[in-house]
């Protein structure tokens, strides 16, 4: 029997629909379920209410992240609220037979960094947790997104969700990437040309020889701020590089079972022939290290560059100058040079080895800049001691930082890590809303290296003249 | 968590013509600490709604008793941002059963749908046609037919007809979720797990 050409994200979504109906969603199966504390606590209750149990508790996996405190984490946790919501986590854990990495667990981290670390994120999969930037495990071929706290319930309840089929979109760059221009700075500039609402409704592939040539890690950066577009999710093919990250960690397969994992996750790529409904295509000689001047990701420039004047009318300028009036800056302004008062290093988007490697190539040698206050937070445990182990923790040291506890600190700042009303950070993470990383707070978001150069120069830098 | 039906909706509007309304600001992170949905009414736009002080912003929208009823126009790409579900909540717990704006974040869309609020996605045009219906007078009502899937300002008489499957249809003229249905459907559901490799 011939097939029709698919693509990628249609070989995984055909190979987990239970059921399709009629003028409505597919009923899809769910592989891996991740939790934590904030979000699932109203869906363990929703269970109670019903009467239900979680079907297949060893296909999810609880982990305290979004509300932790990023120092002291042997003393309990002084916030009632949190403290609350992780003692909610870890009760619902046991009671229903579900894994639990809480708090000073070797494995607890920032639930999408641990779930690749760890081996539990495989290409093929179906993978969903109440976070939106789950996206970040399609980086392996897998199917991954965020999801709501009803949908939290419903996978307990039933291991599955209902979903419309998202559209496909393939969004291919290639070339070489400049010095100093990492992962962030590519998805940001791929933001910046399709807008935050650009890829609504849409599944993203990643394709072409950048993304071909990249590491797991920044195949994860990329992947993970898909959301920030509008898409559902985005995934790469997997490849040596992707099996090479497997192998051997906690919970990949083994032996016989490998094998046949390789023989069929080499079938997980788009076929010759096959369809998009939409496609993009970027020259990677374009990009330059970016950083955000608004308060959504897809308002974003090259770091030499000038905050572009609006040639909107209506509410598009009057969001626009909102925006602006927020952040404090005006049109035709350069970004290079501003002041800077806090360096975020961390979360999902950038918590991993290597974003902790770029950041230590700057700082190496020099100091951090005084009127800098920097927060460096690990994405996990396992992150914490490969940067001691590495020597990057020395190098931060003899800079004058300051090595936290991982969680995801700042990049939402539910915990203490808010950045003051009106100060200005160079974040790393993936989010410049209004009030994201603290009330009146003012977000820059950027690469490592970016945040790395402005931490020591204390201003807007462009990172390449330090390397 | 069961909710109303929804069937007809008659209602005076709240407009708020913003773009990319994200929800970071429908509801800030520093309230999702609850472990019960309750009171994230409250908390609804807390930011644009409350000075750091707790007191009310007087030139928001919610703040202006001109403006009240169960329907909520916002500007487009309303709802964008996070995954949290304490948004829809928020929105819902307020007294919103519909959200209307020219497009809808697609989490946001889906959480809606399973909160019991109709997101209806009109176009361009017709927002603006709202906007200025509300601006001329306050208490211009509009109608939401679930049923026959219009949209219609009373005072003029225009209409726009919106999408919705069919099946998310059902869910919301009986007040059933997918939880239910995904309860009947659990033999298959057993099935298909066999053949799951990991
Ligand atoms: S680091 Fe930020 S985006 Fe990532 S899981 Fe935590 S809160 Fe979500």
């Amino acid at each position: 029997m011939s097939q029709s050409p698919s693509t990628l994200f249609e070989k995984v979504w055909n190979a987990h629909v239970v059921r399709h109906i009629a003028d409505g969603p597919d009923v899809l199966f769910i592989d891996r379920h991740f939790i934590h504390e904030v979000t699932s606590p109203v869906a363990f209750l929703g269970l109670e209410q019903r009467g239900l149990k979680v079907m297949y508790p060893e296909r999810t996996f609880a982990t305290a992240d979004h509300n932790t405190p990023t120092i002291n984490q042997d003393q309990p946790v002084k916030d009632p609220l949190s403290a609350n919501q992780l003692r909610a986590l870890e009760s619902n854990a046991k009671k229903y037979g579900i894994s639990h990495w809480g708090l000073n667990n070797p494995k607890n981290g920032i639930v999408h960094v641990i779930g690749p670390e760890n081996g539990i994120t495989l290409p093929g999969m179906t993978i969903v947790c109440g976070d939106s930037h789950t996206s970040t495990h399609g980086a392996f071929g897998a199917i991954a997104f965020g999801i709501g706290t009803s949908e939290v319930e419903m996978v307990l309840s039933s291991q599955c969700i209902m979903q419309p089929r998202p559209k496909k979109m393939r969004i291919k760059v290639d070339g070489q990437l400049g010095k100093g221009v990492t992962p962030k700075d590519v998805i940001l500039y791929i933001i910046s040309q399709l807008t935050a609402a650009g890829a609504t409704g849409y599944f993203v592939e990643y394709a072409g020889s950048v993304f071909e040539n990249m590491t797991m890690e920044g195949r994860m950066t990329v992947c993970n701020m898909s959301i920030e577009m509008g898409a559902r999710g985005g995934m790469v093919a997997p490849d040596e590089t992707t099996f090479n990250y497997i192998k051997g960690r906690d919970k990949a397969p083994r032996g016989e079972a490998w094998e046949k994992a390789m023989a069929y996750w080499k079938t997980l790529k788009t076929d010759e022939g096959a369809t998009f409904d939409k496609e993009y295509h970027y020259n990677a000689a374009d990009i330059e290290p970016m950083i955000t001047f608004g308060t959504n990701p897809g308002m974003g420039i090259g770091i030499s560059q000038h905050i572009p004047a609006t040639h909107e009318t209506g509410a598009g300028k009057a969001s626009y100058e909102k925006s602006l009036n927020y952040m404090g800056f005006h049109e035709d302004e350069a970004m290079l040079g501003k002041k800077v008062d806090y360096v975020f290093i961390g979360s999902c988007t950038n918590g991993r080895i290597e974003d902790f490697r770029a950041f230590a190539s700057i700082v190496k040698g020099r100091k951090k800049a005084d009127n800098v206050t920097a927060w460096i937070v690990p994405g996990s445990h396992i992150v914490e001691q490969q940067i001691r182990e590495e020597g990057i923790y020395d190098i931060l040291t003899e800079a004058g930082f300051q090595l936290r506890q991982p969680g995801c600190s700042a990049c939402l700042a539910m915990n203490d890590d808010k950045i003051p009303a009106g100060k200005y950070a160079v974040s790393t993470s993936n989010r410049n809303f209004e009030g994201r990383q603290g009330p009146g707070a003012r977000t820059l978001l950027a690469s490592p290296l970016v945040a790395a150069a402005a931490a020591v120069t204390g201003v807007v830098t462009d990172p390449r003249t330090l390397l | 968590m069961a909710y109303d039906k929804f069937n007809i909706l008659t209602s005076t509007a709240v407009p708020l013509p913003i773009e990319n309304v994200d929800t970071d600001q429908i509801i800030p992170a520093r309230f999702l600490k609850a472990t019960e949905r309750k009171g994230f009414g409250d908390n609804l736009f807390r930011d644009w709604r409350y000075n750091g002080d707790d007191s009310p912003k007087k030139d928001f929208v919610l703040n202006n008793p001109i403006y009240k009823g169960k329907i909520l126009v916002g500007g487009k790409n309303f709802g964008c941002g996070s995954s949290r579900e304490h948004a829809a909540w928020a929105v819902y717990d307020y007294g919103f059963r519909c959200v209307v704006s020219s497009f809808f974040a697609d989490i946001f869309r889906g959480n809606c749908l399973n909160v019991g609020i109709l997101p209806v996605q009109v176009s361009d045009a017709f927002l603006d046609k709202i906007f200025k219906a509300i601006e001329n007078d306050p208490n211009a009502q509009l109608e939401v037919s679930l049923p026959a899937q219009t949209i219609t300002i009373l005072a003029t008489g225009e209409k726009e007809s919106f999408d919705i499957n069919g099946y998310k249809k059902d869910n919301l003229s009986n007040g059933y979720d997918d939880i239910d249905f995904l309860q009947a459907i659990k033999k298959d559901i057993e099935q298909f797990a066999t053949t799951r490799p990991f």
